[in-house]
């Protein structure tokens, strides 16, 4: 039986994801899968995600493994990364395609032609090291108020209940960069790529056992 | 808010980190992988690998040397150097680079931009640009490590990467390179103003101002250095403290 599924669609490189794991845990088993009956059989679930989202939808279903991320959703310890919130949501506007509806709201890109203020342009992607204003939740055990994880993206998700979100960061206004409901944790910065912080974080995740 | 990275530049070959002035003049830096780990330590943002390997023979030692630096150092790396085709692309994201590099092969075949970012996306496809000023605000692109002229304006070709689906790009001055006189600043303020992705100003860092210059002059998202940091001169620490003293936001 396998102690982590990470999931594997076939977008991007999940390579970190799991050398970042296997860091934090090293005495369990550490999979990373393009199987349905790993994702069920796993005790806890990483869902990952690079590219557009139209693509990781429909590779997703393209390997059959929409039912077994749902059901992971909603009843195992579950950690959504980048891209792989994302797919939680309802709709995005990258592509106007639907998400996987498990938390209600919706995926928006930031808007062209921002600046911070001083007259210096922000770019898109929003790349690099930012600051997590972040809740109470043990995913957060021992990771600084205010510290810094790396980030990728030009979208980020909108939920409508705003009683999920843990964590927000700014561009220059806040955006929601992390959500929280039962078993389900999910991110949209790169744990995996975010040094001490982000390691403390998975480190969390393999330790949580939510009732 | 969004803090400005300092990004170490390790040029590799034949397994050893190497630094060269003006491109040549190689002179021995260290074992690769300890390097890495030593500026993981001190705090670096993002490491950037460049495969200057010149024979096909040691390619694959690049590839050994990612796998090392990506089991132990969970920051984002960035590999380049003679990626030709996706499947480069494809076999540098499994060693494990979050980012590769095209440069060269850019020039020669633009759709390896277009088809590279499709597949793996945008976030992962850094296009570097060796840029010599040719006339006062001017700036044409070179390839092959500097050696050959393209005709090419270093402004437009970088507004073409991106709208190919480049995620960033790494800007070098070939004539700063190495001569530790500072970036180019009109040069990067150039290309940071013509696009809408990040861009990371490389070649000529000597001192600490330099670093800060680079993004309070020329607008750059993203510093990054060689020799400073290769011979001991500062620690990346120390450039962010500098940095930060001069209001720049960095991750401390």
């Amino acid at each position: 039986m396998t102690d982590v599924a990470i999931v594997d669609y076939g977008m991007g490189n999940l390579r970190s994801v799991y050398q970042a794991v296997r860091k934090v845990a090293p005495d369990l088993s550490v999979q990373v899968t393009d199987k349905a009956a790993a994702i069920a059989a796993a005790s806890r679930v990483i869902f990952p995600g690079q590219g557009a989202m139209p693509d990781c939808m429909h590779e997703m279903d393209a390997r059959g493994l929409r039912q077994a991320v749902l059901d992971a959703a909603h009843n195992k310890p579950f950690l959504g990364i980048c891209i792989g919130l994302q797919m939680l949501f309802e709709h995005s506007t990258e592509g106007n395609v639907p998400g996987l509806g498990v938390l209600p709201g919706k995926v928006v890109r930031f808007a062209s032609e921002l600046n911070d203020g001083q007259g210096n342009k922000l770019k898109v992607p929003h790349m690099g090291w930012n600051e997590v204003h972040h809740a109470q939740h043990v995913i957060w055990s021992g990771i600084d108020q205010n510290a810094r994880f790396y980030f990728v993206h030009s979208y980020y998700v909108q939920p409508r209940d705003t009683g999920i979100v843990q964590a927000t960061s700014d561009y220059p206004q806040p955006f929601v960069c992390a959500v929280a409901r039962d078993n389900l944790f999910a991110v949209q910065f790169h744990p995996e790529k975010s040094a001490a912080a982000g390691l403390q974080l998975l480190q969390n995740f393999i330790n949580w056992n939510p009732v | 808010m969004l803090a400005k990275r300092i990004i170490p530049c390790l040029d590799v070959t034949a397994g050893r980190v190497v630094k060269g002035v003006s491109f040549v003049e190689l002179r021995d830096a260290g074992d690769p992988v300890e390097i890495a780990k030593r500026y993981d330590d001190q705090g670096a943002d993002e490491l950037t690998f460049l495969d200057i390997t010149a024979s096909s023979d040691d390619r694959s030692i690049i590839f050994h040397i990612i796998e090392k630096v990506a089991e132990q150092v969970f920051i984002p790396l960035t590999v380049g150097g003679g990626v030709r085709e996706v499947q480069d692309v494809r076999n540098l994201l499994n060693a494990g680079a979050d980012k590769v590099s095209i440069n060269t092969s850019a020039v020669v075949n633009p759709q390896l931009v277009a088809d590279a970012s499709a597949r793996y996306g945008s976030q992962c496809i850094v296009v570097a640009i060796d840029a010599k000023q040719v006339a006062p605000g001017k700036w044409e692109v070179f390839t092959h490590g500097g050696r050959k002229a393209t005709g090419l304006d270093t402004v437009e070709w970088a507004r073409k990467m991106q709208s190919l689906g480049a995620g960033e790009i790494l800007l070098t001055s070939m004539d700063q390179d190495g001569q530790k006189r500072g970036f180019d600043l009109a040069l990067t303020r150039a290309v940071t103003d013509a696009l809408e992705i990040p861009v990371i100003a490389s070649g000529g860092v000597g001192n600490l101002q330099h670093l800060a210059d680079g993004v309070k002059l020329g607008g750059a998202d993203a510093v990054l250095a060689a020799s400073i940091f290769h011979f001991g001169e500062y620690t990346v620490q120390q450039a962010k403290q500098f940095m930060a003293q001069q209001g720049i936001e960095v991750r401390l």
